[in-house]
């Protein structure tokens, strides 16, 4: 069959925005080929979520089990090489996701389907497939060719593409999952939320936030100390987080915190994607890095091309005149 | 557990854990500014500086670290050319038992897929308990190779690790996902795990051990050494046409000039908004 199946991610029996976004790709592809797409729902009870995504493709692909409730490794792939090697469609799309990243490259190697992760374009030209992504820690974009194949499989980074309802409402098709729970090797034990800490950044107006440019755990006082006279609080990436310098719930971005502050100044922060996902909102980015082709700089409304140990003491002495204080 | 394990059949026997920890050799590109070579399919290479991919940093740190607990070694293998014993040696430095390159310039680094295969074969090659990966590589970024290898070995894997317990025989790992909460799976061993930076804390590596480290033995393979043909190998399932700079429509304004200028200029800014 001519499709293109797009894997919905779910939690808990609600869609995650992913989930529409590659959907959205998926019709991207399907525009000029003229092939269709299908959403593929796996879950318990998810009826009404299969409804609900009906209204942005052609087909739902429904098939529920109580195991397929939450992501299991084995279970998912069980089901989704089945299905695929049923409907045979050209292509899968999955978000780049937590299970994306988890599923996808399994996935291609048991089917022989070409992957390319991560993508934020996606195109056939002269019968092949190709989709852009980034390399080098956001700095360069590269356009990636797949194999010929019978069949591809691509991840979609979050925020690529736009979702949009179609003219017309889909058709819900049941599918009966393949036997399921045989031998396991993989056991779910559930999920776990780690204890928040003290400050909650996503409260604040104001957010200092510092990267690795920051190079050693004793410069930290010196964002501290300008959070405090702009009457913020101090946030950080992931590195300053995995070194042990600061509490996790001070790390903004996608396995962290999601902040929209009135102000936020980014010191020696590279702007990875990870990171700008969490902040790219805040009304006021202002980004100071020594290298003038960092990405931060292409989120960020101001830049300072500098050392961030000449601009921040300038910027405190110069506060600390503005307010009077010594 | 391992080979002798496996002769003598008693899984209760219990003789520590051998891990196989796979290591990229990788240019740091965080402050380089990177020009697209002549190809148009690669970066210029000279004058970057290279180091061992920050997620495999992590990888080996979490072996070691669990080696001092139960026993067992840790094997750290890398594809690719003579740079990559840099690397390979700054493992052994950090306390690895053995060192392994793959180095065949038949063997495509820039297809996961080739590379998964190709440490797959590696891996057939020793006994092992568990392999470890980085969840990406830094410079590709493609977070491929990990599970390809679990898929090549039919071997259970967990993704995102922030934490590896081994209890009982079987991994017990803590995956991270989308903001900030963890996935507690269990596996069976054999396994793979891809491990995401944080996971424990680094060590340094000293001087001397380093210097000891030079000392020390790289065993080099070729993939005849491993015994995988060049047709098993196959082509590349993916490939690299071209990489040029991001086109984004940018809304910043720079604001230059010498520190007191620019803290001035930033005041202004502030002030106007009602920030300050
Ligand atoms: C699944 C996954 C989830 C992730 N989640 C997150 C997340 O939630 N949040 C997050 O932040 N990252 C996350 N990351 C990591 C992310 O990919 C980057 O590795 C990270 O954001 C880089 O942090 P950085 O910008 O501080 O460091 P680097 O990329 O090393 O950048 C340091 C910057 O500092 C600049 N600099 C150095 N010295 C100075 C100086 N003296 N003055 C001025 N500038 C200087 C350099 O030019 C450089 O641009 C995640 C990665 C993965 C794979
Ligand atoms: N050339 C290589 N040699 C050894 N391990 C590698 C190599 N390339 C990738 N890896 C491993 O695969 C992980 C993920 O890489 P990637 O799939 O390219 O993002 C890395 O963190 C490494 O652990």
């Amino acid at each position: 069959m001519s499709e293109i199946i797009v894997l919905a991610e779910q939690r808990g029996g609600e869609a995650r925005e992913i989930t529409f976004e590659a959907l959205a790709a998926g019709r991207k592809l399907a525009e000029k080929t003229g092939l269709k797409v299908a959403a593929l729902v796996l879950g318990s009870e998810v009826e009404k979520l299969a409804e609900q995504l009906s209204e942005y493709c052609d087909t739902v692909l429904l098939t529920e089990d109580e195991r397929l409730s939450q992501y299991h490794s084995e279970n998912y792939q069980l089901v989704v090489s089945h299905i695929l090697r049923e409907r045979r469609p050209r292509v899968l799309v999955v978000g780049h996701t937590s299970l994306g990243m988890d599923l996808a490259p399994r996935l291609a190697v048991e089917l022989g389907f070409p992957l390319i992760t991560d993508c934020i374009d996606v195109e056939f030209a002269n019968g092949r497939l190709y989709a852009t992504r980034q390399m080098y820690g956001g700095k360069l974009n590269a356009r990636v060719s797949a194999r010929v194949a019978e069949g591809y499989i691509l991840t979609v980074r979050a925020g690529a593409f736009r979702p949009s309802k179609t003219a017309r409402r889909g058709v819900v098709v049941k599918m009966a999952p393949p036997e399921l729970g045989g031998k396991a090797r993989v056991r779910v034990r559930g999920l776990v939320v780690p204890a928040e800490s003290g400050v909650s950044i996503e409260s604040a107006d104001i957010i200092v936030a510092i990267g690795r440019g920051i190079g050693e755990k004793t410069n930290i006082p010196l964002a501290e100390e300008l959070a405090r006279l702009l009457g913020g609080v101090v946030a950080c990436s992931r590195p300053i987080v995995d070194k042990g310098w600061l509490p996790p719930d001070r790390q903004v971005g996608s396995s962290g915190k999601t902040v929209k502050p009135r102000l936020y100044i980014a010191l020696g922060i590279s702007g990875a994607f990870q990171h700008i996902m969490g902040m790219m909102n805040s009304q006021l980015i202002i980004a100071v890095n020594k290298d003038p082709n960092a990405p931060i700089f292409n989120v960020a409304h101001y830049g300072v091309v500098d050392d961030l140990f000449k601009i921040v003491p300038a910027l405190i002495k110069k506060i600390k005149e503005a307010k009077g204080v010594k | 557990m391992g080979l002798l394990a496996q002769i003598v059949a008693v899984p209760e026997l219990w003789l520590g854990l051998d891990i196989i920890v796979c290591v990229k050799y990788v240019p740091d590109v965080s402050s380089a500014e990177l020009k697209v070579d002549s190809s148009g399919r690669e970066i210029e290479r000279r004058g970057l500086s290279y180091d061992i991919n920050e997620w495999d940093d992590y990888a080996l740190e979490v072996a070691l670290v669990l080696r001092e607990k139960h026993g067992g070694s840790v094997t750290a293998v890398s594809i690719g050319g003579e740079e990559a014993d840099r690397v390979l040696r700054r493992c052994l430095a950090k306390g690895a038992d053995k060192a392994i390159r793959i180095g065949d310039p038949r063997v495509n680094l820039y297809d996961p897929f080739t590379v998964a295969k190709v440490l797959s074969a590696a891996a057939k090659k020793t006994s092992f308990d568990l392999i470890l990966t980085g969840v990406q590589a830094n410079d590709d970024g493609y977070a491929i190779t990990g599970p390809a290898i679990a898929q090549y070995l039919n071997l259970p894997h967990a993704t995102l690790a922030k934490k590896i317990e081994i209890v009982d025989g079987r991994a017990v790992v803590h995956r991270e996902l989308e903001g900030g909460v963890e996935e507690v799976v269990e596996l069976d061993l054999p396994a793979v795990i891809t491990v995401q930076t944080g996971i424990v804390e680094l060590r340094y590596v000293s001087v001397l051990g380093i210097r000891m480290a030079m000392r020390r033995e790289i065993k080099v393979m070729s993939l005849d050494d491993l015994g995988l043909s060049l047709e098993e190998v196959g082509e590349p399932w993916i490939r690299v046409e071209g990489l040029y700079a991001p086109r984004v429509e940018r809304r910043i304004e720079f604001v230059g000039g010498s520190p007191e200028e620019v803290a001035s200029k930033i005041i202004e800014l502030l002030r106007a908004r009602g920030l300050l």
